[in-house]
Order: structure tokens, then sequence, then C-alpha cells
């Protein structure tokens, strides 16, 4: 295997010494097979093992080693060494706080992840002996593709909207919500709407549309978002403009 | 152990330099304003036109001119911007689901495409242009 | 948090831009060729005034200026924000109000001809 010298400037922050965080340069023999990760592995190995980072999978499954690279959010088991050239400049995610080198606080997303409840509440409640919630495949297809998030927090870094305003629900959030809102078992899309249908919810989103160019998993969450839009504008006419709904 | 997390700044008006898809979003955005300065145009024309022949008459001679030709290629190419921007996003928004599968985008957009080029045409032919 | 009331402007911004899309080129066009002395006929007087003496080009005037204004407006509201801006309430009361004046402005000066 074919062996080169990667030079990578990684960001360094420790709460308990630094006042801001400044960039450490490492020079690390790497394989021509490798991503941005196995860098990451082998300078904490045999170069500093002070270096903190979050990775779980190395399959682009996991979405635990979101990182900033070169600028651009990216899974750094899925960023390959020989797509780069020159010093590779790595930082944490952009637009959470950092809590030490390139770990983030991830709070913020956790809370706005479970705010919009993100699972299934049954529409008609089913005994077991009645059996499974049937579902045929045309109304699986409707929300499969954002079913496929991994939580990375990928489409949060790339979003100017929610580097702006902090409260925004954000992309990832608002999508799984769409996901539970298309599923034909679920009966759960008038309580979401009360979190997402919101000026801090999906009226926070201008359709930058860089969450959708960075998501490893093509969910597109963009596209989720301007649906959520539509749907919650004829709510709105419905809601305001027909009589006797009053909801 | 004490926790300490680092927030970095974000520029609250210059943050779009940051990265190319940034800046391409922006070009969008001001397309707007171009829009808006046409259409007070046409509504000063239609001002004009409730006025008579002759404030009507003397609108279109002041519109005239290789400086009023610059300004509306340069609007020309901003409305043209936002058509491109608006048709190619259309599938997000609206996705088409037949059976188990999406209609392709491209589909949608370049059905978009064809209707902007018929109506440009349509109005085109009906102006006495073509 | 209550649930927002922004479809009412979105709704138009959204219609607006689809046909700002469709119809703006080709309207920029017409008064770019008559810039440059090749005015067309419909911009003539005699063809305009009875374009918009009929109740269909009326609406037709009306739907595109109102509709392009309040497009206009929305994004121009967002842009701001994102220039930097952050008086959203109020940049949104001027927007909306230039919006609105226009449309007022356009029923007016239609009925008149």
């Amino acid at each position: 295997m074919n062996e080169r010298m990667v030079q990578l400037d990684v960001l360094r922050y420790d709460p308990q010494v630094d006042d801001e965080p400044h960039f450490q340069h490492y020079e690390v023999p790497c394989k021509e097979e490798w991503v941005v990760l196995d860098a990451l592995n082998a300078i904490k190995e045999s170069i500093d093992p002070t270096l903190n980072y979050r990775w779980s999978c190395h399959m682009a499954v996991c979405g635990s080693c979101g990182m900033m690279i070169n600028g651009e959010p990216r899974l750094s088991c899925h960023a390959f060494l020989r797509d780069f050239e020159g010093v590779i400049r790595v930082e944490p995610l952009a637009n959470f706080p950092i809590e030490r080198d390139l770990v983030t606080v991830a709070d913020d997303f956790i809370d706005k992840l479970k705010r919009v409840k993100p699972y299934l509440i049954p529409g008609e409640t089913r005994s077991i002996d009645e059996g499974e919630y049937i579902q045929t495949p045309a109304q699986l297809m409707k929300y499969r593709h954002f079913s496929m998030c991994i939580n990375c927090m990928l489409c949060y870094a790339a979003c100017p909207q929610y580097a702006l305003q902090p409260l925004f629900l954000g992309p990832a959030a608002i999508t799984l919500a769409h996901r539970y809102n298309l599923d034909s078992r679920d009966g759960g899309r008038d309580e979401r709407q009360q979190v997402i249908a919101t000026n801090e919810g999906v009226w926070e989103c201008s359709f930058v549309g860089a969450c959708s160019e960075v998501c490893p998993k093509a969910v597109d969450p963009a596209g989720a978002l301007q649906q959520v839009k539509v749907a919650s504008t004829l709510d709105w006419f419905r809601e305001h403009l027909l009589p006797g709904d009053t909801k | 152990m004490s926790r300490r997390p680092f927030v970095r700044p974000v520029s609250r008006t210059r943050w779009y330099f940051k990265h190319p898809r940034y800046l391409r979003y922006m070009s969008r955005e001001v397309t707007c304003v171009f829009i808006g300065a046409f259409t007070l145009l046409l509504l000063c024309a239609v001002e004009r036109l409730s006025e008579g022949q002759a404030a009507y008459e003397s609108f279109l001679a002041a519109i005239g001119g290789p400086w009023s030709a610059l300004g509306l290629s340069i609007v020309l190419i901003f409305v043209v911007h936002n058509a491109i921007s608006w048709f190619n996003v259309t599938p997000k928004a609206l996705p088409v689901q037949i059976g188990e599968g999406f209609l392709p985008g491209r589909f949608i957009v370049a059905a978009h495409y064809a209707v902007w080029i018929l109506i440009s045409l349509a109005v085109l032919f009906f102006a006495g242009v073509l | 948090m209550a649930k927002s009331n922004k479809p009412i402007v979105w709704s138009l911004f959204a219609a607006g831009g689809t046909l700002a899309a469709l119809l703006a080129p080709v309207l920029v066009l017409l008064f770019l060729l008559a810039a440059l002395g090749h005015a067309p006929g419909l911009l003539s007087y005699a063809q305009l005034h009875a374009f918009a003496a009929h109740p269909l080009g009326k609406l037709f005037l009306l739907t595109v200026i109102a509709l392009f204004l309040w497009h206009a407006a929305h994004r121009l509201r967002v842009a701001l924000h994102d220039f930097g801006l952050r008086q959203d309430r109020i940049v949104a009361v001027i927007v909306y109000l230039v919006a609105a004046t226009g449309t007022a402005l356009s029923v007016l000066y239609l009925t008149r001809i």
C-alpha cells in the first residue's frame, strides 16, 4: 500500500487552559485509501493522545463524526484523503459550541429533535390481536428518503439561518417531523404542526438549500421544508377562511 | 471538571462571504430589488396611461435612450436569474409521486421551462414583436 | 409558540415568484425594446390603452403589478435580514405597506382607464 505524509491543521480547544481555539499542525503518515477520520485516529494513537473527537461506526451510518473539513460540513469517515491537496483544515461542526477540540455541544439539536415528536403517534390504536399497521410500498415511498436521516447535524452546520437565529428549529428536526406527518400510520400531525408551523419553525427557513447540498444521506431537508411550508399554508387558509373549523 | 463551551462568533453582515453557495443564494435574493423596481416602472406606465396620450408618450420618450437600455438590460439579467433559480427548485417544493416512485425532477423542471418559453413567445406575438 | 401567520405573505410571495419567473423576463424585454427605439406595437398608446380598457386587460395588469410587488416585498424583507438588518418588524411593516399602496394605486389608475 502506498503511504504518504498528509498535513492537517486541526482546531484545538481545551476549556481548562485556552481562552479561545487555535489551530495545531500535524504531519501524519497515511495510507492512500484512508479517510480524514483515519488520519485523526493515527494522530491520537501515535502522535498526540490528547486530541478529542467523536466517532463510532466509520461507515457513514452513526452520524457522530461530522466536522468542518476545509470549511465544508462533512462526515470525516466519508472524506477521502486522496480527494484533498495540501494542508487539510479540520474544525468542529460550525454553529455549535465547542466542548473540547473537535467535540461540539449537541444539546440544542437534541432538544429540538425531541420537541417535534419524531416517532409514530398511531392514528388508530390497534390491539396485538388485530395485527400490524399495514402500509403499502407506495405509502412507504412517500416518506422513505426523509427517514434516512442519521442526525449527523451537518445540515445545521451548513444552515446560515440557524447560524443567525439559533432559535430556528432547523433542517433535520423539521424534516423528521415531516417524515412522520407523511406516514400513513401516523395521526400526530396536528401536535407536530403546533411546533413546526411557527415563526421559529419552518418559517425561519429562507430556502438557501445548503442543508440538502451537504446531507450525506441525500435526505433533501430543503425539499422537506418547502413541502411543510406549502402544507402549512394550506392549513392556514383552511383554518382561517373555511367556516366551522375554528381549530 | 468544569465545562466552558466556546461559542464561535458569527458575522451578521458578512456571513455570506464564507462560502460560494451563500453568495449564490444572495444573488438570488437580490433579484427582488430588480423585480420591485421594474414593477414600479410598470405602475408608472399605467399611471401615465390613465392620464392620456400626451402623458403616456412623454413617459415612453423618457424611458428611451442608452442609459435606460443599460438599466433594463441589468434588470433583464436579474429577472432571468430569478426565473431559472425558481424553476430549478420546483421539484423540491412540489414533488410528483407516481405509484412507488417519483417523477424525476428534471421532467418537472423541463415542463416549467417549456411553459416559460411558450408564454414568452405568446406575449411577444401578442405584443407585435414576432 | 403559536402557529405563524406568515402563510398570508408567503402565499403571495410564492404566487408572485412563479408569475415573475414566467412573465417578468418577456415584459422587461418589451420595455428594453422600447428603450432601444423599437417599441413593440402593444406599447403604443392606442394599443395599450385598448388593452387596459378591457376588463381582462385590467385584471392581467392588476395581477402582475400586485403579485410582483408582494413577491419583491417579502423577499426584500428576508434579504434585509440576511444583510444584517435585524429590525424585522419595522422592515416588514414598511415593505408590505409599499406593496399594499402599490396595489391600491394600480386599482385606482386602472379604474380611470
